[in-house]
């Protein structure tokens, strides 16, 4: 019996087909946002003892239901917040916080452990108008720790919390996690929400 | 009597378009690869917000969705205020406990404290309903949340 050669499959559709399911994933595809702002929530537990906090330890940002910006009892507009959060929070008042750059203002906060900022919302305040305020005081926060990393160790907030999740990264994470901490603990994030 | 004729007829060759299917299934790899399908079809508007003090959510089967907003054109038998929306459906504030539980019953013990609840809620909701879940999340103890947006000047949000 002789051997036959297998006819030759015509391949000159795989182009089509091969389109189609391009096509088809072209259009399904979604790139999918998936970044934010990080916020804990505080837990439910009612406490019985008052804190007693000093006035001018506290920076009052008030979000009224027309979007209006209340800073310190004065109507402020949302670019100048950055900058009367990051004033607040450097002022060292006490002068027990050797690092910060404020003005020292007695009638401002002590120091960055103390001072606290409470933002207020109404409910029918909209939502971008309270992600932008909150973007412009983490901002704030975010800008005085990479100061202050810039000073300590030469680079970054950011970049060092980048390499702490980097996996590729060489160096040693127990000792860059010291550091981070040591920072936060430098200008701890203390953000009270009401709404009213 | 030219040696160097022209050559005749100025026929172009047809371009040689054999290796336009191994370029089409490069292309379909790469997008076959890089989807994620939804998981839930929305029916409201989600169009998310500016910022820029972001921080990525790495951890995706860590993650529970919830998204509010308006109810789209194509549901506008549920009113024009922004609602909630639990998986495929709208849902009532109240419900939202009995889907963190789910979620949470779903995914292995040990892993339960890392899930983040990453709220996905249109620009122009009002702070009255993302309130009322936060509330509602402090009362099973989720508190690791997420305010999912886009990067981008805050001042394009308005």
């Amino acid at each position: 019996m002789a051997k036959r050669a297998a006819p030759e499959v015509n391949a000159g559709s795989m182009a089509d087909i091969a389109f189609l399911l391009l096509i088809f994933f072209l259009v399904t595809t979604t790139i999918e946002t998936d970044s934010g702002i990080n916020r804990k929530l505080p837990p439910m537990e009612e406490s019985d003892e008052d804190v007693i906090i000093k006035q001018k330890n506290i920076f009052t940002v008030l979000l009224n239901g027309k979007d209006q910006l209340l800073v310190e009892d004065e109507l402020m507009e949302l670019k100048d917040l950055r900058k009367a959060a990051r004033e607040f929070l450097d002022n060292g008042g006490d002068g027990s916080c050797n690092f910060c750059k404020g003005k020292r203002d007695p009638a401002s906060s002590d120091n960055p452990d103390k001072a606290i900022i409470s933002l207020a919302n109404n409910r029918e305040t909209t939502y971008k108008t309270y992600i932008a305020v909150q973007n412009e005081l983490v901002a704030a926060y975010n800008e005085l720790r990479d100061a202050r990393a810039e000073a300590l160790y030469g680079k970054s907030f950011a970049e060092m919390e980048s390499n702490y999740k980097d996996v590729n990264w060489p160096g040693n994470k127990e000792k860059l996690k010291e550091k981070i901490d040591q920072i936060k603990l430098d200008y701890p994030q203390k953000l009270s929400e009401v709404q009213e | 009597m030219s040696k160097f004729k022209k050559k005749k007829g100025g026929d172009i060759p047809a371009v040689n378009t054999a290796s336009l299917p191994d370029i089409v299934f490069m292309l379909l790899f790469f997008f076959m690869v890089a989807t994620v399908m939804r998981q839930n079809t929305l029916m409201i508007e989600n169009n998310l917000p500016f910022a820029n003090q972001v921080e990525k959510l790495d951890k995706k089967d860590l993650v529970m969705y919830i998204y509010a907003g308006k109810p789209s054109a194509n549901y506008k038998q549920y009113g024009s205020s922004a609602r909630i929306q639990l998986n495929d459906k709208f849902a009532d504030v109240k419900e939202i406990a009995s889907f963190i539980n789910a979620e949470r019953a779903s995914k292995r013990e040990e892993l339960v404290p890392f899930l983040t609840t990453a709220l996905k809620v249109d620009s122009d909701a009002n702070m009255g309903l993302i309130g009322d879940i936060k509330q509602e999340l402090r009362k099973v103890n989720a508190l690791k949340i997420n305010y999912t947006t886009k990067k981008g000047s805050v001042f394009n949000n308005n």
